[in-house]
């Protein structure tokens, strides 16, 4: 209105007052999204086209790298490991539902069941690796005395190389359920009583009652329990760390611990082979990451 | 006693200066990054440092211990920014990356002295490339550290040849308990059963040029020492689930009594004694003879100070090393370590094992070399030693084990 009416002896910046404090507000987030997100991104792709040992020069070598990737059996173990974190740490969403359904009820003392419950999330990732390494260590470990009061034989479970990553996304799993409940909790809290009430009336109960009533309430739980769980899958680096440094002989590590082990770990001194392997592991976030934005656009046009 | 030197050093200044000696006092700083928290070496570093402060009155020393392991790591940051203006390493191959991205000042100039004479023993793990990178402060033998108790319950005697290593193992195995303790999780517990090994079957040549990547692993030299491994492994000798332990927590194995021996360095007998084994229940033997002839040689690691080329007191530095080097400080330094000094003119200490590693290493007539994961280049040694794991768990695995790491080698040498 005021710029119509009197362009004259007003500054850009009244003009532009409006428009212009969106980006200015915005500015220091862009700018160190830009600087610590965005820039490594290109210059990881750029590192991964050359041979360098992160001290001295480096040398162009093209697509070398990469070549060397597909014949890299450490590479498929990562990849394969990698798969086996996804899909088994979806488990955490059904399991904290279950376990907030069972613990949304109205009992004496029902919040302090909760905070036990919710109490592993707490933790810190690497001291949860830390207890369960102690809890699997075939010497100390309080796990064979139990599987021994079961008749089972005493097992070394980080120790083979067939049952080491099921050991550590189990003791993943611990805190990672914990965060599922905690997220649907909140979302019980907010089903609708109503729709409850009236289903009961129409004879529904049981599963269909938490099928067709209670989880199409629970949806945006469920997407926001989904979203970190598979961040969380692919965050597993700590615990690998903590609780095998990727061995035995490698066959616990995952993409991300391989590309730190190759470059950055004790005996490692190859920045572009782990850039390339951290270029392979991006590509397939990315194809996460871009269901996630196709799903976030969706929902706001929708909304 | 400092005010009284006051007043006189004005007029001494001179004629010191005239003299043209080098014992004149530092001034300025010195920043010391050592890398061990463990409490003997803390007290070693922190004596020596204590020690030279006292010559040096006025000189500023600023002493920071960083932890073993992180110091593997970071040093890759300190040496490129900010540097200290003395670190502490590792000899031998270990110090290549540095040394080629010219990280480490050449010290050839401290080594062409006296002190070059004083521990001529150790300069070829220090030299690469025919210079001289580092001063070194001690080293400490391998070998087979074993309860004595248990071989006198059994009538056993420490054997000096395969064949009799092997019988006292079946008679340890067929008392019930195991042969040897060890704990493979980081691995390079297992480099030196192969150091040992590859160096008993076929000498110290091959096993230097195995690490220094002119052998290739599939030869059948390299089958033989895996098949004198392997002997050990069929007959159950190793402990049970080692890839879960550390070498700290293999120990109590060997202090309950349920294996009879550990290949360690001389450092595993101070967490011994403390955890209750009398010298009269731990004692040491050489790692008996396999091929007949073979001149032994010894796994003997050497832990060294470097100047990074970027400090900035680097005289200070030349000056803190020198006395380093000394045999007074050796002699101290190494007995508060409980391992052995490197200056010929050092005092060995008053110690069971480190006299025995001292008359061992004296007299090891095939070499000395410094440990697999410093003999061979890094990216070597990392994939190799996990081999090493995987053959003692899988020993079938063997094919596929050797055709991975002569591919690594193949690359290593073609880049």
């Amino acid at each position: 209105m005021t710029a119509q009416t009197d362009p004259q002896g007003k500054s850009w910046w009244h003009r532009n007052q409006m428009r212009a404090a969106p980006w200015l507000f915005l500015a220091p987030g862009i700018a160190f999204f830009a600087l610590y997100v965005i820039a490594p991104i290109f210059q990881s792709f750029n590192i991964s086209l050359y041979r360098w040992d992160g001290l001295g020069e480096a040398r162009y070598i093209g697509m070398a790298n990469y070549e060397q990737l597909l014949d890299d059996p450490a590479f498929y173990t990562s990849l394969r490991n990698n798969v086996k974190w996804l899909v088994l740490y979806l488990l955490a969403i059904p399991g904290g539902l279950f376990i907030a359904l069972f613990l949304n009820q109205r009992v004496r003392g029902m919040r302090l069941y909760k905070s036990l419950f919710f109490f592993p999330f707490v933790i810190s990732q690497v001291v949860v690796g830390l207890v369960f390494a102690w809890f699997y260590n075939p010497s100390i470990g309080l796990l064979n005395p139990i599987l021994d009061l079961f008749g089972l034989g005493p097992m070394n479970v980080l120790g083979n190389p067939n049952t080491v990553t099921y050991g550590i996304i189990a003791a993943g799993l611990w805190p990672q359920i914990a965060y599922c409940m905690i997220l649907y909790l909140t979302g019980l809290n907010a089903v609708d009583p109503e729709q409850v009430e009236a289903a009961r009336l129409d004879g529904a109960k049981g599963w269909k009652m938490l099928w067709y009533v209670i989880l199409p309430q629970l949806r945006p739980a469920t997407f926001i329990a989904l979203v970190v769980t598979v961040i969380g899958a692919l965050r597993s680096f700590d615990m690998i760390s903590v609780m095998t440094n990727g061995g035995p002989f490698g066959s616990s590590r995952v993409l991300a611990y391989y590309m730190f082990e190759v470059s950055l770990s004790e005996y490692g001194f190859r920045m572009g082979y782990g850039a390339a392997i951290a270029v392979v592991l991006f590509l397939i976030m990315l194809i996460y990451i871009a269901f996630f934005l196709w799903r976030m656009w969706r929902e706001e046009r929708e909304g | 006693m400092q005010s009284i030197f006051k007043g006189v050093v004005a007029s001494l200044a001179m004629t010191t200066m005239l003299a043209g000696t080098a014992s004149a006092e530092l001034t300025g700083d010195l920043r010391i990054f050592f890398n061990d928290q463990n409490p003997a070496p803390k007290a070693a570093m922190e004596g020596m440092v204590e020690r030279f402060q006292q010559m040096n009155p006025d000189l500023n020393i600023e002493l920071t211990l960083i932890d073993r392991e992180a110091n593997k790591t970071q040093i890759r940051n300190y040496l490129t920014a900010n540097a200290p203006d003395v670190n502490g390493w590792y000899a031998g191959n270990r110090m290549r990356p540095y040394v080629e991205a010219g990280l480490f000042e050449d010290v050839s100039d401290l080594w062409a002295g006296p002190m070059g004479e004083e521990l001529a023993s150790t300069r070829p793990a220090l030299t690469l490339d025919g210079k001289q990178w580092g001063v070194p402060y001690s080293y400490y033998q391998w070998g087979i550290y074993f309860r004595q108790d248990i071989y006198n319950e059994l009538g056993l005697t420490p054997a000096t040849t395969w064949d009799e290593e092997k019988a006292n193992c079946q008679a340890i195995l067929d008392s019930g308990r195991k042969c040897y303790t060890i704990g493979t999780r980081f691995l390079w517990t297992a480099g030196g059963w192969f150091d040992y090994l590859n160096l008993r079957t076929h000498g110290y040549d091959f096993h230097m040029a195995l690490t220094a990547g002119e052998v290739e692993w599939t030869d059948d030299r390299v089958r033989e020492t895996f098949a004198n491994w392997r002997e050990l492994l069929d007959m159950g000798a190793f402990i049970d689930d080692h890839t879960a332990y550390s070498w700290q927590e293999a120990q109590p194995f060997m202090v309950n009594g349920e294996a009879a021996a550990y290949l360690m360095g001389n450092f595993v007998v101070a967490p011994m004694r403390e955890a209750g084994l009398t010298d009269d229940q731990l004692g040491f033997y050489q790692f008996p003879e396999i091929t007949p002839g073979i001149p032994k040689a010894e796994d003997a690691p050497t832990d060294i100070l470097t100047i990074p080329a970027q400090a900035q007191n680097k005289d200070n530095a030349r000056a803190f090393l020198l006395y380093v080097a000394s045999a007074e400080n050796q002699t101290i330094v190494n007995d508060t370590l409980g391992q052995l000094p490197i200056n010929s003119n050092a005092t060995v200490a008053d110690d069971k094992f480190i006299q025995a590693g001292f008359e061992m290493l004296s007299n090891a007539t095939g070499g000395i070399a410094q440990f697999f994961d410093r003999d061979a280049e890094a990216e070597m040694a990392s994939a190799a030693m996990q081999g090493f794991q995987e053959f003692m768990v899988l020993p079938d695995n063997l094919d596929a084990i050797l055709g991975r790491l002569e591919q690594v080698r193949q690359r290593l040498n073609a880049e």
